[in-house]
């Protein structure tokens, strides 16, 4: 291979794969958030709360 | 009016079972057949080693950002397309069901290539295809009508060798479907993307040590720096981007709407995105190199040869090369086999979209809509696909439906949800507030500007295009009929569907958490009226 085409190899190798390396690992360091905002525990709870403040 | 009482007496919306589960059904539904036959292609004609630059730009200024107001919007608004733009404004539902209906046309012509790469898998074991590998698969395999002149543009003639492959790719995917989110498509995902990536990888280094491959790489690689100043690389890039994530048709809206609401979205985001371009780099390499054996073994240079993109290079081009190679059955049965894989992680996806869209509005249950709508599209896809005129329908509807439909349809996404409804600031807050990496202010400029700027000018282009000059020389009349006409099927279908009453109101909802955060938001307010 030419040493260009090499270069350019190495390089899409390393950023693309190089990517998603760090962002799993990242996302392992990272998994889930410790702290959320009030509420958001239950689709249905949720919905049966918006509706009885609605009929309300 | 109100729909419901204060029981809840609907089933709770279905789950992915975890981050994992998530991320590989998002990896199986962006990795499809065009990771594998089309960026190669693409990337080689438009400066090869060069076109890395333009390419990364677009994912990191285009691809990302919308696939992040895709799961932004499906995770806070908790459902399939149209409930979600319903959610974002009433009138909206509309765009919701233009997506679902893009997703619609693409399952029945997509599953028959699915079914084409399934046949060839068969086929590869006794490399059937013989020397004429053209001839074999417009001759013998899909019996193509001939179609020049007056000939017929639609016939009903069945083909049996295209025919039982269909319905067997349509029987799985109503199976899988039905089975549901956890038990169906994550399951599915789980099994098959480990597979997929075991078959490629497999297949990516065996092609490396065939005679040629250096040449291949180096066609493939080698840069040509003058191809950045060209504008319609740069279209090419984003475009590719654009359409390789599955993004702006409804699928990654449906996807993320399968989260529980305390669930990370950004950066699970990024392993997708990067397992999309990362699988896209392989499947250059394997393809270049195995192109470098055939242009050796014919004695001729990469440049002279024909046929690098899309279904001709995985239905002729690649059964010459498996012809000529040492162990071809089994190089044939890995490539074939990844075709199906990803293939088929992408049909199921797409289809999802349409059922979760009839369900949410219709009240029907996951079995019913999935059974229902499964008979329906495979009906169409056979009487469609499975004929003598399959591979001209194929090609011009795909045309329209990926070139006008989705690029459309994400234009009018952005320019609805970011400009005309505000809404960018508040999924923002809503991606960062669940989020491990949080989404900067640079967001808005990527979903506001750039998304719709760069598409916009794709679709001008593309629209003048086809006015100027009849797609592959088709004739005129079919095109309009066809072509057009399935934008026109859109559309029509998106209106229609928006007009039935919703079985359970779609408006008894609070999008969480509260924005803006600790007062009541226009959102809420919007929600109870």
């Amino acid at each position: 291979m030419t040493l260009t085409a090499v270069i350019m190899l190495i390089v899409a190798l390393v950023v693309v794969w190089g990517g998603l390396i760090a962002s799993i690992m990242w996302l392992r360091k990272n998994p889930e958030r410790t702290a959320y905002p009030d509420g958001g525990f239950d689709d249905r709870q949720e919905e049966a709360d918006a509706a009885a403040r609605r009929d309300v | 009016m109100s729909a419901n009482s204060t029981n809840v007496t609907h089933p709770p919306r279905e789950q992915f079972t975890g981050q994992v589960g998530f991320i590989l059904a998002a990896i199986g539904s962006a990795v499809g057949l065009g990771n594998i036959w089309r960026f190669p292609g693409v990337a080689y004609e438009n400066g090869g080693g060069a076109f890395l630059v333009p390419y990364l730009i677009a994912l990191l200024t285009a691809g990302i950002p919308i696939l992040f107001l895709d799961y932004a919007l499906g995770h806070r608004f908790r459902g399939g397309a149209p409930l979600v733009f319903r959610r974002v404004k009433k009138w909206l539902e509309t765009l919701g069901w233009f997506q679902v209906m893009i997703c619609f046309v693409i399952a029945i012509y997509y599953a028959a290539v699915v079914a084409w790469a399934l046949s060839f898998f068969v086929y590869s074991f006794t490399l059937r295809w013989g020397d004429d590998t053209a001839g074999f698969f417009v001759g013998e395999y899909l019996q193509l009508a001939d179609v020049g002149g007056a000939d017929p543009w639609f016939t009903l003639d069945f083909v049996p060798s295209v025919l039982i492959p269909l319905v067997l790719v349509w029987v799985a995917t109503i199976a899988v479907l039905a089975a549901g989110v956890a038990k169906g498509i994550q399951r599915a995902n789980v099994i098959f993307i480990p597979l997929l990536v075991l078959a490629f990888g497999a297949l990516v280094v065996y092609s490396l040590f065939l005679d040629g491959a250096v040449d291949g790489l180096n066609a493939f690689f080698t840069p040509d720096w003058s191809a950045l100043t060209d504008a319609d690389v740069w279209i090419a890039a984003y475009g590719q981007i654009f359409f390789s994530l599955s993004v702006a048709f409804g699928i990654m809206i449906t996807y993320s709407s399968y989260r529980r609401r305390r669930a990370n979205l950004t950066s699970p985001g990024l392993v997708v995105a990067f397992s999309n371009s990362g699988f896209e780099i392989l499947a250059g390499i394997g393809v270049f190199s195995a192109l470098g054996f055939l242009a050796q073994q014919q004695a001729v240079s990469i440049g002279e040869l024909e046929g690098l993109t899309g279904p001709i290079l995985s239905f002729v081009t690649f059964p010459a090369i498996l012809s000529q190679m040492p162990a071809g059955q089994i190089f044939g049965a890995l490539f074939f086999g990844s075709l199906v894989i990803a293939g088929f992680t992408s049909l199921i996806s797409i289809v999802q979209v349409v059922s979760a869209g009839i369900q949410e509005k219709f009240g029907l249950s996951r079995t019913s809509a999935t059974i229902g709508l499964g008979v329906v599209a495979g009906i169409l896809s056979v009487v469609g696909f499975s004929t003598t005129t399959g591979l001209i329908a194929l090609d011009t509807i795909d045309n329209w439906a990926n070139n006008i439909g989705i690029v459309a349809s994400a234009i009018l996404m952005c320019i609805f949800v970011v400009w005309v409804y505000r809404r960018a600031p508040e999924l923002r807050y809503h991606l960062n507030a669940v989020s491990t990496g949080a989404v900067g202010s640079w967001w808005y400029l990527c979903v506001g500007a750039v998304v719709p700027a760069i598409l916009a000018v794709m679709l001008v282009q593309r629209i003048l295009n086809l006015l100027a000059e009849p797609y592959e020389g088709y004739d005129t009349t079919y095109l309009l009929i066809v072509g057009w006409g399935t934008i026109v099927v859109l559309v029509v279908g998106a209106v229609l569907l928006t007009l039935p009453r919703w079985r359970r109101d779609p408006d008894a909802f609070t999008p969480w958490p509260q924005y803006p955060a600790l007062a009541e938001s226009a959102a809420t307010k919007e929600a109870r009226r």
